[in-house]
């Protein structure tokens, strides 16, 4: 089985790592958790998805001398390698112990690479190719899509969790937060401006993985990862750059301000 | 950094092991009851997640949920009775408060009748909190007027 091969190789692990972070369950409730040497392995289990990249993140940004392990599939890894391609931490303090999605999950996340580079266990689903853009161009006039994606947007509480659940959102100093766009206590937001800085600051600018970390989080049901799949595309179209597919790429964002600054 | 006391802190901080967990728990700020995750790292709350298993939040907070921990080590967090003294508020004891709150209660029920008094129940205190504020205000009292913070 699958998560038994995974706990057999964690508790490999722990003889060299600070930590493993993995999700642990107990009594039916799932989270995040640093299992050290000597933990009880059996609780660590693989589902349900979720966003351990931050995890990673929030830890080693507190404690730059440890190094740890992450059990996670293909979306986080992309998302820890995207972290450090914009330098927020360095890959030289985790290990990654990938794991596959299953067949299902793969077509649920529209995936292209439903695993990490490599899996110490289990078997690689086929990947997806992602057709919600074209499929949703295909089934509703330009005024149908702008009169749908008011009534999607306009469902926002404002909560922020988008934003605080995604793990390439790593800014001390939020545009979503900053007056000149976003009135502080004020609802309805404005259309679309909220939504579309949250879409480019991360799909627009090469940092999402396409984890729909950010669709499970929204409490008013909206479908983003619809808007991030468009800029995904249109990421990969333009500039030829996939977030997370490779080790110390260049995010063109970063490439213009060079270009710039020239 | 500073005094070779202070460097000398900094390293063993960084020798201890390392301890990171989520503990569930409700959110105190309405009555929805939704279950997040307060994450401690090395026995200091660095925030929050939602709890995916949670049946009535599905792994999804509001603005206040999210931040549902920042009250714990808010600098400006009450840690003691504070009791107006000349128009300043002063430091007290929980006995100095709590001896003035019924001294003052059973003042204005015996001057102007126990219907002088109101009581307001809250969304962060537990059911069990908010029976026993009615039964004071209805059977030591002897006042209905009872209410719940959402009314204000």
């Amino acid at each position: 089985m699958l998560v038994a091969q995974v706990r057999e190789i964690v508790a490999k692990k722990l003889e060299t790592l600070d930590g493993v972070v993995a999700l642990k369950e107990e009594q039916h409730r799932v989270a995040p958790y640093l299992f050290t040497a000597g933990d009880d392995l059996s609780t660590l289990v693989l589902e349900p998805r979720y966003p351990l990249a931050l995890v990673v993140h929030e830890i080693l940004k507190r404690r730059p001398d440890v190094r740890i392990g992450v059990v996670t599939r293909g979306c986080q890894e992309r998302a820890l390698v995207e972290l450090a391609n914009w330098k927020q931490l360095s890959l030289d303090q985790v290990e990654i112990i990938g794991f596959p999605c299953s067949q299902e999950q793969a077509e649920a996340c529209r995936c292209e690479m439903p695993y990490p580079t490599e899996i110490v266990a289990g078997e690689r689903a086929q990947g997806v190719v992602d057709q919600v853009v074209a499929e949703f161009r295909a089934s509703k006039t330009r005024e149908e899509r702008l009169a749908f994606w008011q009534r999607q947007l306009g469902k926002c509480i404002k909560c922020y969790g988008c934003r605080s659940i995604c793990p390439l959102c790593f800014c001390e100093k939020c545009a979503m937060e900053q007056e000149t766009w976003v009135t502080r206590g004020k609802l309805p937001l404005p259309f679309p401006t909220f939504h579309l800085i949250k879409a480019i600051h991360t799909a627009g600018a090469g940092k999402c993985v396409g984890c729909h970390a950010c669709e499970d989080a929204c409490p008013a049901d909206i479908p983003l990862s619809i808007l991030y799949s468009l800029l995904r595309q249109d990421l990969k179209e333009t500039f030829g750059y996939e977030a997370g597919a490779q080790h110390s790429g260049n995010p063109p964002v970063l490439l213009l301000k060079e270009q710039m600054a020239k | 950094m500073g005094s070779p006391a202070i460097e000398f802190l900094e390293g063993v901080k960084t020798m201890q092991k390392i301890t990171y967990s989520n503990i569930e728990t409700t959110c105190i700020y309405c009555g929805a009851g939704c279950g997040l995750n307060v994450q401690v790292l090395d026995g200091q709350i660095i925030g929050v997640l939602p709890s995916t298993s949670h049946p009535v939040s599905h792994g999804q907070l509001c603005i206040k949920g999210w931040r549902a921990a920042d009250f714990v080590n808010h600098p400006e967090r009450l840690r003691t009775p504070l009791i107006k003294v000349g128009g300043k508020f002063v430091e007290s004891s929980w006995d100095e408060a709590l001896d003035l709150v019924s001294d003052k209660l059973a003042e204005a029920a015996q001057a102007h009748g126990p219907d002088s008094l109101g009581f307001l129940a809250s969304a962060k205190c537990g059911n069990e909190e908010n029976y026993l504020l009615q039964k004071l205000s209805r059977a030591v009292v002897g006042t209905n007027n009872v209410d719940h913070c959402a009314r204000l």
